[in-house]
């Protein structure tokens, strides 16, 4: 379909790099802001911020779900995976550091820790270990919440359990709006969880704040259009909400996905790293599933954790609030093959995008590298 | 994580389709989530079908996307 469609066109990209220019605001800085780690990997990886007028700036959010999983549910699947329990998790969360170790290293003591790429995956073990006690340790946001509630709701095997630690994306960016220092002019909303959330989750950002929103997709001309589309809104002093997407999101969102997910969860406060609680941003089993809940099942419950390590700058990397760079840590202390920070971790994470497309961003242009 | 790959939809049985990514690569994915049929394209994340793709809608952004930069003075509606 992309080819066909043409959707990384070079002369549209220039052409639309020409009119970001044509109406960029004059003022010192405008910040439009993304929560995605994909629309960071397209921006970084495509050089798109090359082709933006210097005073508009174009900063990562906490969009990478296991960057924001707080030290302390990290810390709670470990202690899990010790007591001889089968941790299953996708492959970036193994890596992350909880406040001592990472799950990686859990194993490597011995621990039975698992990356599966679906949590279908994980009930396909627990059927054939049936001797073997598996929980399924689930990160992400409500782009990949529904399935988890799929298979708890489908009554997985006795011996899988499931410690929940998704997040939702809107009580987070409503937090940013409301830091005051951080100035956003405007929303790139995430492209992928708005096919489950619809437009709809957004409607109070350019009501109530009057922060205009875009929600994109992840080609890099999707992205330069949602930029072009928040400009031209600021320009027309007229903040709203807009689907530059149209092809994945509709304003209901896939309410089939809505739907299994308020059957299975309940909405908590949550603990994001490097941020503290945001109210109503969490996803927890709801008590007529709480034997497929692990918290409840194995009674593991971890209160604290060390989120941010020494010297450590995750927390403002996060909030978009100095890029990879500023950290004394990046490439330095802190690499991909050695994490110290969440953010270097995951292919989502700003700092670790930020070093995989170093070169691909500083020396080539856009599109130069479309087939990769 | 939030990564979604468009696939095209092979064949269905109760709450699993083969779908077909491209280049003959081939995988079973859930499709609980949404209401597709065979010959369509669905979002694929961590093998469940999470939307279905409107190859309409998405002809229409390309047009779109040419008649913005056409037109200087193009108002955009896409809501």
């Amino acid at each position: 379909m992309a080819e066909k469609l043409t959707l990384r066109n070079p002369e549209l990209a220039k052409n639309i790099a020409e009119k970001i220019k044509e109406i960029a605001p004059k003022k010192e800085t405008t910040k439009i802001c993304h929560v995605c780690g994909t629309h960071e990997w397209t921006i970084t990886h495509f050089g798109l911020r090359s082709l933006l007028p210097s005073n508009v700036e174009v900063i990562a959010g906490p969009g990478c779900p296991v960057c924001i999983t707080p030290a302390s549910e990290v810390d709670e699947a470990i202690q899990l995976a010790q007591k001889g329990i089968v941790v299953t998790c996708f492959g970036d969360v193994i890596r992350v550091l909880g406040s001592e170790m990472s799950l990686l290293d859990a194993k490597a003591r011995g621990a039975d820790v698992r990356i599966v790429y679906s949590v279908s995956d994980a009930v396909k073990m627990a059927k054939k270990e049936t001797a073997k006690e598996f929980v399924f340790f689930a990160v992400g946001f409500e782009t990949t919440a529904p399935s988890t509630a799929v298979e708890i709701l489908k009554k997985p095997p006795e011996n899988l359990s499931f410690l929940v630690s998704h997040r939702v994306i809107p009580p987070a960016m409503k937090l940013l709006v409301e830091m005051k220092d951080l100035s956003l002019d405007g929303f790139i909303a995430p492209g992928h969880v708005s096919t489950i959330i619809g437009l709809r989750a957004y409607e109070e950002f350019p009501k109530v704040y009057g922060m205009p929103v875009v929600v994109a997709g992840f080609e890099p001309l999707d992205v330069l259009f949602g930029v072009y589309m928040i400009l031209k809104q600021l320009k027309e002093g007229k903040p709203k909400l807009e689907n530059e997407y149209v092809r994945a999101v509709q304003w209901e969102g896939n309410v089939k996905a809505q739907e299994i997910m308020q059957k299975v969860f309940d909405v908590a406060d949550g603990g994001w790293r490097g941020i503290g609680t945001i109210p109503s941003s969490k996803l927890v089993v709801r008590n007529e599933y709480a034997v497929c809940d692990a918290h409840v099942k194995h009674g593991v419950k971890v209160e604290r954790g060390v989120d941010i390590h020494h010297g450590c700058r995750c927390h403002l990397v996060i909030i978009g609030k100095i890029k990879p760079t500023e950290c004394p840590l990046f490439m330095k202390a802190c690499t991909p093959q050695k994490p110290i920070g969440a953010c270097m971790v995951s292919i989502e994470g700003t700092c670790r995008i930020w070093q995989n497309n170093k070169y691909t961003s500083m020396h080539y242009g856009i599109f130069s590298d479309a087939h990769v | 994580m939030c990564l979604a790959i468009p696939a095209k939809v092979i064949s269905i049985e109760e709450d699993k389709a083969r779908v077909d990514f491209g280049e003959d690569v081939l995988r079973e994915v859930d499709v609980t989530l949404v209401s597709a049929k065979v010959g369509d394209y669905v979002l694929v994340h961590a093998g469940y079908a999470i939307q279905v793709l409107d190859e309409k809608e998405a002809l229409e952004t390309l047009q779109l996307w040419n008649e913005i930069l056409k037109a200087e003075a193009s108002p955009i509606n896409t809501s």
